[in-house]
């Protein structure tokens, strides 16, 4: 059964790299969920990598049952992101991803990022962001996510590990194969 | 195993210690049956906990999701509570395999069922069957895509 992306990038999507690139990843995760938390430095050295020559996007696959900061974190990473500072606030929740315990950790980041703090607390409440998440989780479901995190190169599924070797190793086949046509 | 359009077998297992769940039950509804080979997958992301964060999206398209394996009901009901599970897990565990061998999912050789899904339509046609690899997870892309070839999801809207 292979797994695609469903549906394909767009721009509702939060990408970062280059836009043009013909090489894009796609990674579904949850802000609580330590994989994901383990996940993030070896994402964020391939993006500093390989930032150049491809496109990095993040979509919410929030374990709410097993996290219950998991949709809070997203909420709060998406209305950074109407500020946009997506990527600030989903860094700041990385980083310090073990003090998720409290609702208002995300006041303490939205300031360490620099937030507007009513216009913050506006949007937390915006039933289009919850939305937002659950949309993206849905497209999870139908893109075949079997745990987080999930990561699609190009539209499909990868089934490798996520250690810098493997999806370092994956990209490079793609860039190589690229070169050659 | 059992393919599109064969019958499923009715059946009628433990669900909790003292409470029977029958396929019959679910007349009217779809049916994801997900057979899988044992509780304490030691992983957080296994197959049932991630069916369980789904629940919402499988009740747009009228299905009940039912997880069937042979462990004991004890054991079932330690595994749900620990993974706050919300929905049944039945114990096909007397005589053992009973309903994983009707559905031809059973493996002898580890006495285990299979990692098996089957959607089952409200008249208890079987609409779709799929058999994953042991050790893979095969999430749920297959079983949407199956309820969506029986069935339009409901909208949550209030119909006027």
């Amino acid at each position: 059964m292979p797994s695609k992306l469903t549906p394909p990038l767009s721009r509702q999507d939060h990408t970062l790299g280059n836009a043009h690139a013909t090489l894009q990843l796609v990674e579904y995760g949850d802000f609580q969920c330590p994989h994901c938390g383990a996940a993030y430095p070896i994402v964020k050295q391939l993006e500093e990598k390989y930032g150049k020559q491809m496109l990095f996007a993040w979509r919410h696959f929030p374990l709410s049952n097993v996290h219950e900061m998991a949709i809070p974190a997203a909420i709060a990473a998406e209305a950074a992101g109407r500020q946009g500072r997506f990527w600030e606030m989903h860094s700041q929740i990385f980083e310090y991803q073990s003090r998720l315990r409290k609702e208002n950790i995300f006041h303490e980041f939205a300031k360490a990022i620099g937030l507007d703090i009513d216009a913050f607390d506006n949007d937390i409440a915006d039933e289009a962001l919850r939305q937002k998440v659950e949309d993206d989780f849905e497209s999870g479901i139908r893109s075949g996510v079997n745990g987080t995190p999930s990561f699609y190169f190009n539209g499909h599924k990868y089934a490798g590990d996520y250690s810098y070797e493997s999806l370092s190793a994956e990209i490079e086949k793609h860039l190589a194969e690229k070169a050659h046509n | 195993m059992l393919q599109k359009n064969d019958e499923a077998p009715g059946f009628e297992l433990f669900a909790t210690p003292d409470q029977k769940c029958s396929l019959e039950e679910f007349k009217g509804k779809n049916v994801i049956l997900a057979f899988y080979p044992a509780d304490w997958s030691p992983v957080c992301g296994d197959q049932m906990s991630l069916y369980n964060e789904m629940l919402g999206f499988f009740k747009k398209y009228n299905a009940q999701l039912i997880g069937i394996s042979v462990d004991g009901k004890w054991c079932h009901a330690a595994y749900a509570q620990q993974r706050t599970l919300h929905f049944p897990l039945l114990a096909d565990f007397e005589p053992k395999g009973e309903v994983a061998k009707k559905y031809g999912v059973y493996n002898d050789k580890d006495g285990q069922c299979e990692r098996a899904l089957f959607v089952i339509d409200a008249n208890g046609i079987i609409q779709w069957s799929y058999l994953s690899p042991k050790s893979v997870n095969p999430g749920a892309d297959g079983i949407i895509e199956a309820l969506e070839s029986i069935t339009q999801p409901t909208t949550t809207n209030h119909a006027i």
